[in-house]
């Protein structure tokens, strides 16, 4: 067995609480939410950056949280799929899956709608275009991406105050 | 099968100095690395050899774009996003933009960093072709100097480079043309999306009355290096795009490329891809 390393303690800010873990330098942050914060709505997929599933926003700009090592969390300001809704409201992302059945399995949803909020909070009005390369990272066996799509589309009809901007 | 995490050493080094004197104390002990989107890829596969790793993600003095009368300096942490945003680069190096608009997903490009893609070596980046065809030159440094050099050059073999085991990559910096050249960059992947390069091509090319008076072409993923098609290039200075030139030009670019066949594509689809993007590139110039 080769030579190991202590765990460190790292902090952060997560859905707006400091927190504080201890981890190993070059564990996930993807395996640092689910299994040390227990914020499991953070999914793997690929677990090689293909995929988007693992996506949480980091500083305010989207991520894969299994790129991520954690000792590349430390004073970060990180926001999860359990941080999008304000408690019950939920966000105009969030309403507009619903309405428009953006997610059938739901691996992938969470990693849909961080990246979803991310392209709002750079484009509040994409065009087509900028909705396909904002959901290029993201991988969807089951819907085809039509509804997907369309729930973007209309997240944007929907009032802002919903929550698109910070928690 | 995903390596043993525990076995892994990080740092985080709170200053250059700090970073450059673990380096030059303990050469080719650590390896440097800044957003980690290729490093945790092999991880993941259990295929990441080294066991000690330096971030040096948070060194300001890696990072910024700087803007002169004669040229841009990006620092080596400048991500793709940011690359993408400035607004110099999108008027005057619009081929670093495209190229960074295509590398990975808008995930990987909030992370990935052009220093990064050099260092990391691939032949199959996307950034090196539009740098190459920019005459970018490229700041190494160490405790013992700080140096600069032409980027081409600068890789010498399948991930070899004329990087000492102390150094940093800190700054790439682009001189800024005076005359309007022509520029060209096509990436081919399996789909438009998040796919890596079985061929890219990147050109520019300052041409007065047809006649093409200077020019630049490099590609990817059609050698072990990323790679400068000089012969070509020779080839095709002080001439008219005729149809006649080009298709020489083909035969040119065809004995100076070596590809493979490999997961991603085979040498003849790369051979005939590239042959293809050379002749749209100067086809455009005779125009």
């Amino acid at each position: 067995m080769s030579e190991t390393v202590s765990r460190i303690s790292i902090a952060c800010r997560v859905n707006g609480e400091p927190r504080r873990v201890q981890a190993f330098p070059m564990a996930r942050l993807l395996d640092v939410l689910r299994e040390e914060m227990h914020l499991t709505g953070t999914k793997e997929g690929c677990g090689e950056g293909e995929c988007g599933a693992c996506a949480v926003l980091m500083d305010g700009a989207i991520v894969n949280s299994c790129l991520v090592p954690a000792i590349q969390a430390e004073g970060t300001d990180i926001r999860t799929i359990e941080g999008i809704a304000r408690g019950e409201q939920l966000n105009a992302v969030q309403e507009a899956f619903l309405e428009c059945g953006g997610a059938q399995c739901g691996i992938c949803t969470p990693g849909m709608v961080i990246a979803s909020v991310a392209l709002l909070e750079r484009h509040p009005h994409p065009t087509d275009a900028e909705i396909r390369e904002g959901l290029a990272g993201n991988l969807c066996r089951c819907t085809g991406y039509q509804k997907i799509f369309s729930a973007v589309v209309r997240a944007c009809e929907l009032p802002n105050e919903k929550g698109l901007g910070s928690p | 099968m995903r390596s043993y995490i525990p076995a892994y050493d990080l740092r985080v080094p709170g200053s250059l100095s700090e970073a450059l004197g673990l380096l030059a104390r303990e050469p080719g002990v650590w390896q440097p690395f800044a957003g980690g989107t290729d490093l945790m890829v092999l991880l993941e596969a259990g295929k990441l050899p080294h066991k000690k790793f330096l971030s040096v993600a948070k060194l300001d003095d890696l990072r910024g774009i700087e803007v002169t009368a004669s040229d841009v300096t990006l620092g080596a942490l400048t991500t793709y996003a940011e690359v993408q945003k400035h607004p110099v680069l999108q008027a005057e190096f619009p081929l670093l933009c495209a190229a960074a608009r295509e590398t990975g997903s808008v995930a990987t490009q909030n992370r990935g960093t052009l220093g990064g893609n050099i260092v990391n070596a691939s032949p199959a980046a996307d950034s090196p072709p539009a740098l190459l065809v920019y005459d970018a030159e490229i700041e190494l440094i160490s405790e013992r100097s700080a140096r600069w050099l032409p980027y081409h050059g600068f890789h010498s073999g399948y991930k070899k480079m004329q990087l000492a085991s102390d150094e940093l990559l800190r700054a790439i910096r682009l001189p800024r043309r005076a005359k309007p050249w022509r520029q060209y960059y096509r990436k081919v992947g399996t789909r438009k999306a998040q796919a890596i390069s079985k061929v890219c091509f990147a050109g520019t090319a300052l041409v007065e009355n047809g006649v093409i008076r200077d020019l630049r072409i490099a590609l990817g993923s059609v050698a072990p290096i990323v790679l400068r098609a000089l012969e070509t290039e020779d080839a095709m200075r002080g001439r008219i795009a005729t149809p006649t030139v080009i298709a020489a030009a083909k035969e040119t670019l065809a004995r100076e490329i070596a590809p493979i066949n490999d997961i991603r594509s085979t040498a003849r689809y790369r051979l005939r891809v590239a042959q293809n993007l050379l002749e749209e590139f100067l086809s455009q110039l005779a125009k």
